[in-house]
């Protein structure tokens, strides 16, 4: 079995060819791609120890991003279940609505490092999309963003705001029309203009140094949450399980960093992938169904695909999830068995939405309303001196026309 | 050792004093049958068959190749198909040296030494693994070498001078030099003189090793580049291919006439 290492980050528990336990990770990419890669890497591991650029960074997440987010417990639903005491984090209070701005502002400040004026990134869900329009309007850079033909539609109330904040939209086309097509074509993009323009990956898959930059920036989350939490409870709880959604997996990473190193009876992490419509085989849920490993996006990962190698295609109400691949870091997490995957179908996260909308005053997006789910079918077995965290990283607001159509409701 | 068959092709042009032809065609397109039949009406004209193994996530390639690509994959192309066609194709007069060029996950999941045994038992004389760069390539690619496959490493503009050398070191019978920083198809932005200035420089690091240029090279730009060891025509190809299913024309002919017309150019 893999072990983690102890008091060490797990962005940079790999070995020098950049791979995680010997299996997950790496740099898979066309030769173009090793320079430039090279460069972020090293103004990266350079910056990420200089004062100054921490003071910077620090400096925008208060004042830009707002910081902390708050933290809250679910007093309705909580006794509505009669169990495990439910808690919120919700990231969904950042500017823009979303997880997705830590990410995006680091890479906007490293882009302006790098004196590169053009910014590109890939989007699922529209919120990577977003936030990284916004950073780039922030910080005078030039945008563009690839993005699904599927999503464009589906996710109309992104794509209004990134063209409103100045970013110009790339359709794709190709294959599934959603955010694994995205992300190939950004990446085609980067292949070609390297030499002017900077890449942002929207989660924690892509070539090493995306995955480092990206889980590194929304660790900010855990850091606000271990303070809030021994706040509340004195310590961190004997009983503590922290939910998160699973797309590329970055939301989840930057909620469980500062809790990692705890022992897992203690604090148990539970990752909830798109389990897809319920009759459906196409699950965005690498990790809970077994899928092999194989090489997505210039990483080695579990990832969905027939025995040729081919990637096949996933269908999930939430764009945000609907990626048949998953960070190396939650393969990394999995085979050394420190966190739990499992998946919610659409209609299991459909009916948390409608439950907590109806008890509370949050209003998850269909990515956190997977991990929501979760936590309603497990809080009724728990004892009331276990907490649940959940991480409401997305605002509903982007997936009013889906949950209209589906419950007959708006927000 | 005896020479490998690309390292012969290779010496059997610069005795005709011309650069060799390589051509680039995806495997199982539009069919199996016809992509059979275009390297057969390729293989007259072509000095180096290079035959693309199609990948749904590939990040190299621009539209022509993924148009191709997809036709094809939607027409059922298998690996084992392609290892197929490529021991057919040996067997045909005019046959010539087959690269087999591709993504890493297809060789991941075929396992590295099954597709090496496959390669070796139909003939298949070198492979190129687009997104296997040095040194992630080391191990796959010494065990080509162990199986007297050519494993193809790839250098581009960006390629960092201490890179250049290892990779070099490192390389087999050819080298492919990406021409500029682009996808596969992209049309040539930078001139065919700076083209061939970094190609100097590279092959004065090892004048014995064959260095072919590839990517944007179409009918107008090829007789520019003559001076090179070899020419690799790939999208324009796939673009024939497209063009001629949307004429309602015979991609089999077309294709023919096409790598006809480019090894003319190398004469001239």
């Amino acid at each position: 079995m893999m072990k983690l290492k102890k008091g060490k980050l797990l962005i940079d528990q790999h070995n020098k060819n950049y791979m995680y336990g010997k299996k997950f990770g790496g740099n898979y990419v066309p030769e173009t791609l090793k320079k430039p890669i090279e460069d972020l890497t090293n103004l990266f591991e350079k910056l990420r120890y200089n004062k100054k650029f921490l003071n910077e960074r620090d400096y925008y997440f208060k004042n830009y991003v707002g910081v902390p987010t708050p933290f809250f417990k679910l007093n309705n639903l909580t006794k509505h279940l009669g169990g495990a005491q439910i808690w919120c984090k919700q990231v969904s209070k950042a500017n823009g609505g979303a997880h997705k701005i830590y990410n995006a502002t680091v890479h906007a400040l490293l882009c302006k490092r790098a004196k590169k004026k053009y910014i590109i990134g890939d989007t699922g869900a529209g919120y990577a999309g977003k936030m990284l329009s916004m950073a780039a309007k922030k910080f005078g850079l030039k945008c563009k963003i690839f993005m699904g033909t599927k999503d464009i539609v589906r996710q109309a109330v992104n794509c209004r705001a990134m063209r409103k904040n100045g970013a110009e939209i790339v359709p794709v086309n190709s294959g599934s029309r959603t955010l694994v097509d995205a992300v190939s074509e950004c990446m085609r993009y980067w292949v070609s203009n390297n030499d002017t323009t900077s890449m942002c990956v929207g989660s924690t898959v892509g070539p090493n140094i995306f995955i480092k930059i990206c889980a590194w920036s929304t660790a900010q989350i855990s850091r606000e949450l271990i303070v809030q939490v021994k706040k509340e409870f004195g310590k961190v709880p004997k009983k503590l399980k922290l939910i998160n959604c699973i797309g590329g997996g970055s939301s989840a990473m930057g909620f469980w960093n500062e809790f990692i190193d705890y022992d897992k009876n203690q604090v148990e992490l539970i990752g909830v992938e798109a389990g897809g419509p319920k009759d459906s085989k196409r699950h965005a849920a690498p990790l809970t169904n077994g899928a092999k490993i194989g090489v997505l996006h210039g990483a080695l990962q579990y990832v969905i695909q027939d025995a040729e190698g081919q990637i096949e295609e996933t269908e999930s109400i939430s764009a945000g999830l609907d990626y048949p691949g998953v960070s190396p870091l939650h393969c990394l997490l999995k085979d050394s068995k420190r966190a739990r995957y499992t998946s919610a179908t659409d209609e299991e996260a459909l009916a948390a939405f409608k439950l907590i909308s109806k008890l509370e005053k949050v209003r998850p997006s269909l990515e956190p309303a997977h991990a929501f789910a979760e936590a309603i079918k497990i809080a009724p077995r728990l004892n009331k001196d276990t907490i649940i965290a959940v991480n409401s990283c997305g605002d509903a607001k982007k997936d009013m026309n889906i949950i209209k159509k589906r419950l007959g409701c708006s927000l | 050792m005896r020479p490998s068959n690309i390292a012969l092709a290779f010496k059997k042009c610069k005795q005709e004093n011309r650069p060799a032809l390589l051509t680039y065609t995806v495997s199982g397109d539009p069919n199996k049958k016809k992509s059979f039949e275009i390297l057969k009406a390729i293989s007259s004209y072509a000095d180096i068959c290079e035959i693309g193994v199609g990948h749904n996530c590939n990040t190299g390639d621009g539209k022509q190749i993924q148009d191709s690509t997809y036709r094809a994959i939607k027409n059922g192309i298998k690996i084992n198909d392609t290892f197929a066609i490529v021991k057919k194709f040996k067997k045909t007069k005019n046959a010539k040296p087959c690269i087999l060029m591709g993504y890493y996950n297809s060789v991941f999941q075929y396992g590295e030494n099954r597709f090496i045994k496959k390669c070796k038992q139909f003939g298949v004389d070198g492979l190129i693994v687009v997104d296997l760069p040095w040194p992630e390539n080391k191990n796959f690619s010494k065990k080509c070498k162990k199986n007297s496959i050519n494993f193809v490493q790839l250098v581009s503009p960006t390629t960092s001078s201490y890179r250049m050398k290892r990779i070099i070191n490192d390389s087999h019978d050819m080298i492919y030099y990406i021409s500029m920083l682009s996808t596969t198809g992209g049309k040539l932005k930078v001139s065919p003189k700076e083209i061939l200035e970094n190609y100097n420089k590279i092959k004065k690091i090892n004048k014995s090793k064959n260095l072919v240029i590839g990517f944007g090279i179409t009918i107008k730009t090829i007789s520019s580049l003559t001076k090179a060891d070899g020419l690799v025509v790939g999208s324009a190809l796939c673009k024939k291919i497209s063009d001629s299913i949307k004429n309602r024309q015979n991609p089999v002919t077309n294709i023919g006439n096409m790598v006809k017309n480019l090894k003319r150019k190398l004469y001239a």
